[in-house]
């Protein structure tokens, strides 16, 4: 028993481990396309990757359920865009055009996190 | 593609039979569940899984207009309140449920100590309130438990994976004991169903009191929302109409009448009033404004009638800038964050292995009831680690921060610039428009003839010149009534000073070195003009037909309160260096008056930027506080760059750090608003970082062989509620600063 125990402990460990780092990085989640809407409601944006062209500008469309302020806002930190989203509405947020590379987009607290694929 | 509610504006819809024919036509698009025309405000609303595009199409070719509705910042502001506060209610309601059960149970358990099973009429009893923890637990918590499962989905763990763990986990273990007892060794057979349902309770209320919070830290930016009006009166053919303020045209004439606030931008075409802008640059006296005067949108006229052309209407006014400035700064992030982003990014699957870990080392090592032991230490541990004040430390200082300085006209572009000018060692200062008022007035005028002749000719000779020491002679001419001649043959001479021929008589007005070039002997009036330069001014010699005539001098009045700024910001620590293109004579002269010690003067415009270069090899961290348009490479060089333009529109695009009063304390208001911000920042970063390091080795048990007592998961789960409260509402303790400005 006490042996099933800690095999189950560490099968445990493994498992989040492999779940939420090394399976992550091995097979990210499907990319969307630009025109999506992106879904914000139960602390996920779904879907959470977005795939938008390079070099040209862009607009996202955010559909907001969560009335928490933990989802007001939606921050593109690395091109210092962020905008304040409507509850029950859409609201399309402009981005300028950005060179190829993966860019996150969050909540205030990092909480709602997506990432933006640019190719 | 989702279901969601759309609205569009119609353009050419006017009567109910355009309502008829939009609703058709839109209800044939593919997804409309449903639409409906509102013919009063002239929209469509749009609920389904539609398209935007089709929708607009099938509007268009029923032959009117149609564009999706951007909801306005007012009305965000506004529907985000509503929103809160219907939020506000839900937790409560929540809270208040889920610790109606929770608080007996608990009481009982205290009261009688029969938190175990050993019967099956306990089986039973315990049955019933293990169905009632479960109704709780999805009723009350059930948000947490999908946030949880969708989180898990995409890879990801949040706040609400560590509650529904906790809670879940006791609930089971719970639950395992009454079907169960015989399963468990007798000392384990214990049920923790108050804990799930205290925990649910106590963090919904923890999320309630943190929404009312979080309200507060917005403030700001709705008070500047308040400032905008939401109708104008505007003439047309001769009559006042009242329409809303979106509908003001470029060129509109409007009218605004004693104790109204002024609807969009525009300049004054008749009339003459006071208008308070201290809304807007926080300079509380209300500024005279009068025909060609110009005005911003959101500030008050306080005494006349005024009647103006609309330049600047909707997002364009300098009010709207502001509000998207500032709303920006407020979610942008501060470096100093980074490592708790980091930390956060890893923060719930390292506590879950934490807890696992935990969990074991009980099983194996610890006490007797061990498997009890194990599920309070996993339980707690999973239930007091707070992912929230981590997250929450830097974003909701600098909300509050950042909208402090809005109130105090001091907009700051981003947290990078908030964070840099908390660090800053030195301040460099361009003399003309920042310590001066930038605009330049003859001072003195010596001559052995006579004086207004003296004046005509060297203003005759000066319209020429674009300088704005010239214009100052001119203007001195002009306020005397003199009539000006023509100038022939004008030349003006780089670093030297003008010439030019005026009514037949051959002028020359500049420095010594003029007239050492000229031949001009001018040894008669050097004295007067050493004694000027010594009172920082700026003097020229005149001379007529090849001889000296006498001495003009300009000078640029120094802001009345430069000194009293100067002194509060060599208190704040600041090396103050001052930088002119003037002579260095005039130049020392102003500095020992403003009581500055490094003086650069004679300056090229492009030296400024290497100045400033060299002082940052020398390891300073130089800010820079200039008028945001002459001064654009040496403000972009510095790590902080003031803008003292009175808000100009160049100004705002450029500077870190724009300040709409025309004075050097706003400099002092933003650095010691930097300070207090990044303090409240390192307070909020510490206090978090400390909670979750303390919390979660006390929660895993370290103190039991000390206290002999495991921390109860629902100590834990108050701890956790209160800690994000505690850093939203320690945020909020910055609405109280002020600046500590000193009066000259």
């Amino acid at each position: 028993m006490n042996l099933l125990i800690n095999l189950l402990g560490l099968a445990l460990i493994v498992g989040i481990v492999w779940w939420f780092w090394l399976s992550k990085r091995a097979a990210p989640a499907a990319v969307a396309p630009a025109a999506s809407v992106i879904m914000v409601k139960d602390g996920v944006y779904e879907p959470e990757r977005i795939q938008v062209p390079a070099h040209e500008e862009t607009t996202l469309h955010f559909l907001r359920e969560d009335p928490s302020p933990c989802a007001e806002y939606v921050v593109f930190a690395d091109l210092d865009v962020n905008a304040q989203l409507a509850v029950g509405e859409e609201t399309e947020v402009k981005l300028p055009a950005m060179e190829a590379g993966e860019y996150p987009f969050t909540c205030q607290m990092q909480m709602y996190r997506g990432t933006l694929v640019v190719a | 593609m989702v279901e969601s509610k759309k609205v569009f504006t119609l353009h050419g819809a006017s009567c109910a039979s355009c309502v008829h024919k939009i609703e058709t036509v839109l209800n044939q698009v593919p997804g409309v569940k449903q639409a409906r025309v509102n013919l009063a405000e002239k929209t469509a609303s749009v609920w389904g899984r539609v398209d935007t595009g089709a929708c607009v199409l099938a509007i268009e070719q029923a032959g009117y207009g149609a564009e999706l509705t951007t909801v306005s910042d007012r009305e965000l502001r506004e529907q985000q309140r509503e929103a809160d506060q219907k939020h506000y209610r839900d937790l409560l309601w929540r809270a208040g449920l889920a610790l109606a059960l929770g608080l007996p149970l608990m009481a009982w358990g205290l009261i009688t100590g029969e938190m175990s099973v050993h019967a099956p009429v306990q089986q039973v009893a315990w049955g019933l309130v293990g169905l009632a923890t479960l109704a709780v637990l999805i009723y009350c918590g059930g948000h947490f438990f999908t946030g949880a499962w969708k989180a898990f989905r995409h890879h990801n763990a949040s706040m609400d994976t560590l509650i529904a763990l906790g809670t879940g986990t006791a609930w089971l273990f719970s639950m395992l004991v009454v079907v169960a007892p015989q399963l468990l060794p007798e000392m384990a057979r214990h049920v923790y169903f108050e804990a799930s349902a205290m925990i649910i309770g106590l963090i919904n209320l923890g999320q309630a009191l943190e929404v009312r919070a979080r309200g507060r830290t917005s403030a700001a930016v709705e008070k500047l929302l308040q400032l905008q009006d939401v109708s104008a009166r505007v003439l047309h053919n001769g009559e006042e109409v009242d329409v809303p303020v979106d509908e003001v045209q470029l060129g509109d004439r409007l009218r605004v009448r004693p104790g109204e606030k002024i609807p969009v931008d525009g300049t004054v075409l008749e009339g003459s009033s006071l208008v308070d802008e201290s809304m807007l640059t926080g300079e509380p006296v209300p500024v005279q404004k009068a025909q060609g005067d110009f005005l911003s949108a959101g500030t008050l006229n306080k005494n006349g009638t005024l009647l103006f052309t609309a330049e600047k209407v909707g997002s364009e006014t300098r009010l709207a800038q502001i509000i998207e400035m500032v709303k920006n700064a407020q979610n942008s992030r501060v470096p100093i964050a980074r490592l708790a982003d980091r930390i956060s990014a890893v923060f719930v699957p390292v506590v879950m292995v934490i807890a696992v870990l935990a969990a074991l080392v009980w099983f194996n090592w610890g006490p007797e009831p061990k498997v009890a032991h194990m599920l309070v230490v996993a339980t707690s541990v999973l239930i007091i680690a707070c992912p929230c004040a981590l997250g929450l430390a830097t974003p909701m200082s600098v909300m509050v921060g950042v909208g402090k300085g809005a109130e105090h006209g001091v907009l700051v572009r981003n947290g990078k610039a908030l964070q840099q000018a908390s660090k800053l060692t030195t301040l460099v200062v361009d003399k003309t428009g920042t310590l001066t008022e930038g605009t330049p007035k003859v001072t003195d005028l010596e001559t052995e003839g006579d004086k207004d002749e003296l004046l005509r000719l060297l203003a005759s000779l000066e319209q020429a010149s674009e300088h704005p020491l010239a214009e100052a002679i001119v203007d001195a001419a002009q306020e005397r009534g003199i009539r000006l001649s023509t100038v022939q043959h004008f030349e003006a001479i780089i670093a030297h000073g003008v010439r030019g021929e005026v009514d037949g008589h051959k002028l020359l007005l500049g420095n010594r070195k003029l007239m050492l070039r000229e031949n001009v002997d001018v040894d008669h009036w050097q004295a007067a003009v050493e004694a000027l330069a010594g009172k920082g001014r700026t003097a020229m010699y005149a001379a007529i037909d090849g001889k000296a005539a006498g001495l003009i001098a300009v000078a640029d009045p120094l802001r009345s309160d430069a000194r009293s700024a100067i002194q509060r910001l060599k208190s704040l620590g600041l090396e103050i260096q001052m930088l002119t293109g003037d002579n260095r004579a005039t130049a020392e002269a102003v500095a020992t008056q403003l009581g500055i010690d490094w003086v650069h003067a004679e300056l090229l415009p492009e030296d400024k930027e290497n100045i400033i270069a060299d002082l940052q090899a020398k390891g300073g961290h130089v800010g820079m506080a200039g008028d945001g348009i002459n001064d654009a490479p040496a403000l972009a060089r510095a790590e902080v760059g003031f803008a003292i333009g009175a808000g100009t529109d160049v100004a705002i695009e450029t500077a870190d750090v724009t300040l709409m009063r025309s004075s050097l304390h706003g400099v002092a208001d933003a650095i010691e608003l930097s300070r207090a911000t990044l303090r409240n920042i390192k307070q909020n970063l510490f206090g978090a970082f400390i909670y979750n390091i303390l919390g979660i080795p006390i929660a895993a048990g370290l103190l039991y062989p000390i206290t002999g007592n495991l921390l109860s998961p629902v100590i834990a789960g108050a701890a956790m509620a209160l800690s994000s409260v505690t850093v939203v509402s320690n945020a909020n303790r910055l609405r109280l600063f002020n600046p500590s400005e000193i009066n000259a």
